[in-house]
């Protein structure tokens, strides 16, 4: 239990760690560039944990992981950025300093609120639960504070990435869920990939800006 | 037994459904359903003293189940909404042959009737509710029959506003009575101990939740726009049947689920059920519209239920007081029963006015009783017994309800010591209002002479309709001269919710019933109907003997109207003037207008008489003013960014995240 505890621990504060950094990387390239880690760090720790749990499906998932959220996506990210030509374009993220904060907050918050709720859960999932917790909010913080749309994107995929860290940590998820969750994700990558296009077209921009001033939103 | 009952209502479920696929005027499927719901209401008879039984089916909500339970409670109340059921399902063999769209009824009559059934029959909180909303909803397209009509559509729209209210009161209610833990089924709820405030509340909001259903005052402002715009076998159903699965739903939560509530609750009920009945007699008299004045005196009824069980509760309250709290509850089922048979007689004789003469409008029949003399004979039946008339049936309930009144100088407490003898004033001034109404809805449209073509030209309508008015006058004469064996039969309903019922009845010659004690008062139907038969036959053979045999020729006395034409006799409006004079200005803020043409002009002067619904503008224009300026607050979260919708949501989860873990 010990060692494999650690390992799988310290690979689920890995996750936490690039979200972390996603969070204040202000140029696309870089964070397409995180985004990759993120998925790398999630298929090994579902590997990890198909390993420590012996359940071969959860090698699946990893491979899925590996292919779908380390490989493609980030690939085609990177393509997309390449065809839309803003390579070059500086996202503003807001105060770095105080983002990182609020990030750090978020992690404080989940541990502090689900280690005592799972209490009775098996350390393992535990840690696990809590720290997949964090990287889902840290993904919504993300999505919160972008104003361009591939960076919506890119927390986006971060908390899909944190659900499926947890689903992998407990015990008895089914193969079809997880199988679902890649498909959904997928799907959801096809729509907003369109969605880009379709922005840039019309707008010459991915700046959500444009969007908004067209729909004659508030700000 | 209740696996039969239920089998009739899967019956019921597959003629919805054959309603939906079926051309024509459905006359069989009519059929089926007066048959079936005749067939539930003998064995929900039977039943009535039976042992309560119970049963679950694996439908519903996963792990839950479906409960019924057929206790001697629900057996009254089913047998109540199958003898509505079966006689308006008669009714539509005939009468809706003149439905224009019979595809928006067919479908929904037949769901409305099973879900009546399964609202009385539910032993669980969720199945409860479902057939409660599943009422409500089969009730609301009923009403949208006449869709292109705009009074149907605002009617319908209010009524389904106020059918939400009264679905989340009694979801509130049910969640507090269930508890935190507890468990959906009533049994359970039975045995549970919640804390009296909880209690009170519970039962407050269950008295909103059905007090909006039954049209309790200030709640019943949708029933008289409602129940008029459906067809009239639904109307009769709404107003005869639907407001009693209220009552159901309330006597089943005061007293099946709760513990003895304090006594203010009880007096509470009474204060509202007199306000009630004197308030909806007093907008019928101002109704020229025969069904929406029906349907006012539903709210009356509805009024004068709540004064027996508001009793109940106070006498049941008090302790040592239970044969006075069973009196109380007896009286308010029997007018239960009455009100359904009554009402859904009246109902069905106004559509077939209705259909006779193509409109509702009192001021446009008159005449009626020579073109329509079966009809008209039994619409006075039914006059005659929602005024209270003996030997009817609504003179016996209000009697006993009267004599439960008089027993509440004997309570200790000063507060029912003055409450209980208002509210009787209160009934005392809703009955004698009640029969002027119906001297005038009856003198109206179907006395003198026609006011229309329409009526002068009417015919009689089709023997299914005549069949189900004449079953249901039967009914109420039946009930009114053999009160003793009705409050027999309620024994058993009386016994399981108060543990106590009025004594036996039936060891006494004549059927005399007596409520009390015999030095106190008795009352004897059946005497009372033969002295009146004896005096009626000797006054006719005395007018036949005794009268001048001679044919004398004189000018006839034209009454004072020398002018032949029907537009100088006594109206509708004129009947309700003595009244809307006394209460109007206060109650109604009633004003006549009279503008006369400046001299010299040679217009006619005209009157106006304006009437305000005071009630309306009390309560609901402030709600609908505070719901619009709410709705336009709102409206700005319309036009928010992508980002900011995305703030909300992560606000939102990081609030509840951090409240957890404060609380933890």
């Amino acid at each position: 239990m010990g060692l494999g505890f650690d390992i799988a621990h310290m690979l689920a504060g890995l996750m936490v760690l690039a979200s972390l950094l996603l969070l204040y990387q202000d140029r696309l390239t870089a964070l397409i560039n995180v985004l990759r880690l993120h998925g790398f760090i999630l298929a090994l720790a579902v590997a990890w944990q198909a390993h420590i749990q012996s359940a071969p499906e959860l090698f699946v998932s990893a491979a899925i992981a590996l292919l779908v959220k380390a490989l493609v996506i980030p690939g085609a990210l990177d393509r997309i950025v390449e065809r839309l030509g803003i390579h070059r374009n500086v996202e503003t993220v807001g105060g770095i300093g105080l983002t990182m904060f609020a990030g750090m907050a978020l992690v404080a918050l989940s541990l502090r609120v689900m280690l005592p709720v799972t209490a009775a859960a098996d350390p393992v999932s535990r840690q696990d639960i809590a720290l997949a917790l964090s990287v889902v909010l840290i993904g919504l913080l993300i999505m919160v504070t972008r104003r361009n749309a591939l960076g919506q994107v890119a927390g986006f995929l971060s908390l899909e990435n944190g659900i499926d860290l947890a689903a992998a940590g407990a015990r008895g998820m089914p193969l079809v869920v997880e199988l679902s969750v890649a498909f959904s994700v997928l799907i959801a990558f096809i729509v907003i990939g369109i969605y880009l296009f379709r922005i840039r077209e019309r707008f010459d921009s991915v700046d959500l800006a444009a969007l908004e001033s067209f729909r004659g939103e508030r700000r | 037994m209740i696996l039969i009952l239920l089998a009739g209502t899967a019956v019921l479920l597959a003629l919805a459904l054959a309603g939906a696929v079926v051309k024509g005027q459905g006359r069989s499927l009519y059929a089926i359903a007066s048959f079936v719901a005749f067939l539930s209401a003998i064995l929900a008879l039977i039943s009535l003293p039976a042992r309560p039984e119970t049963l679950v089916l694996p439908l519903g909500l996963p792990w839950l189940g479906w409960h019924f339970r057929l206790d001697p409670l629900s057996a009254f109340f089913l047998l109540v909404v199958d003898l509505g059921a079966a006689s308006s399902s008669l009714f539509a063999i005939g009468y809706g042959r003149h439905e224009a769209e019979p595809g928006r009824v067919l479908p929904f009559f037949p769901l409305f009737l099973a879900s009546l059934q399964l609202v009385v029959l539910a032993a669980d909180a969720f199945s409860f509710l479902f057939s409660w909303e599943l009422m409500s909803l089969a009730s609301w397209a009923l009403v949208l029959v006449q869709h292109r009509d705009h009074e149907s559509i605002r009617a319908g729209y209010v009524y389904l506003v106020m059918a939400l209210l009264s679905g989340l009161a009694l979801l509130l209610s049910f969640g507090l009575l269930a508890g935190a833990a507890g468990s959906y089924e009533f049994a359970a709820m039975r045995l549970a101990h919640p804390a009296p405030g909880l209690a009170v509340l519970a039962l407050l909001l269950a008295l909103i939740g059905t007090g909006a259903k039954a049209g309790l005052v200030p709640l019943h402002a949708w029933l008289p726009l409602a129940h008029p715009a459906a067809p009239s076998q639904v109307s009769a159903l709404m107003s005869g049947v639907m407001t009693k699965v209220a009552v159901y739903a309330f006597l089943r939560i005061a007293f099946g689920l709760l513990p003895v509530p304090p006594g203010w609750i009880g007096l509470l009920v009474l204060a509202l059920g007199g306000i009630t009945s004197v308030l909806g007699v007093l907008y019928a008299l101002m109704q020229h519209d025969l069904k929406r004045l029906l349907a006012y005196h539903t709210v009356e009824n509805i009024g004068i239920i709540f004064i027996g069980i508001g009793l109940a509760m106070v006498f049941r309250a008090a302790g040592g007081e239970e044969a006075a709290a069973a009196l109380a509850l007896t009286a308010a089922l029997f007018h239960v029963l009455n009100h359904s048979l009554f009402k859904s007689l009246l109902f069905f004789g106004a559509g077939a006015v209705d259909r006779a003469t193509g409109t509702r409008d009192m001021e446009r029949g008159g005449g009626l009783i020579h073109r329509m003399p079966q009809t008209a004979f039994f619409f006075l039946i039914g006059c005659a017994a929602i005024s209270a008339l003996p030997p009817l049936n609504g003179f016996v309930s209000e009697w006993l309800t009267f004599q439960a009144i008089l027993l509440g100088p004997g309570l200790p407490e000063w507060g029912p010591k003055i409450i209980i003898p208002v509210a009787g004033a209160l009934l005392a001034l809703a009955a004698s209002l009640a029969a002027a109404c119906f001297v005038k809805a009856f003198g109206i449209t179907f006395l003198g002479r026609p006011r229309s073509r329409e009526a002068a030209e009417a015919a009689e309508t089709d023997r299914f309709s005549l069949s189900a008015m004449g079953i249901l006058a039967v009914l109420c004469f039946l009930a009114g001269i053999f009160p003793a064996a009705v409050i027999n039969a309620f024994a058993p309903v009386s016994r399981a919710l108060l543990g106590a019922a009025m004594p036996a009845q039936s060891h006494l010659p004549w059927g005399t019933i007596i409520p009390v004690a015999a030095a106190r008062s008795s009352y004897d139907g059946s005497a009372i109907f033969l002295l009146i038969l004896a005096v009626t036959v000797l006054a006719i053979a005395g007018a036949r003997h005794l009268a001048a045999h001679a044919v004398r020729r004189a000018p006839a006395w034209d009454c004072g109207f020398p002018d032949p034409r029907p537009v100088t006799q006594y109206t509708a409006t004129s009947f309700a003037e003595p009244i809307r004079r006394v209460f109007g200005p206060v109650l109604f803020g009633a004003a006549s207008i009279v503008r006369m043409p400046p001299p010299g002009a040679t217009g006619p002067a005209q009157i106006k008489n304006v009437l305000h619904d005071r009630l309306w503008e009390m309560f609901y224009d402030p709600v609908a003013i505070a719901v619009a300026r709410l709705a336009e607050a709102a409206n700005h979260l319309q036009f928010l960014t992508i980002r900011r919708y995305l703030f909300f949501v992560f606000a939102a989860l990081v609030m509840l995240l951090f409240s957890l873990a404060l609380l933890q």
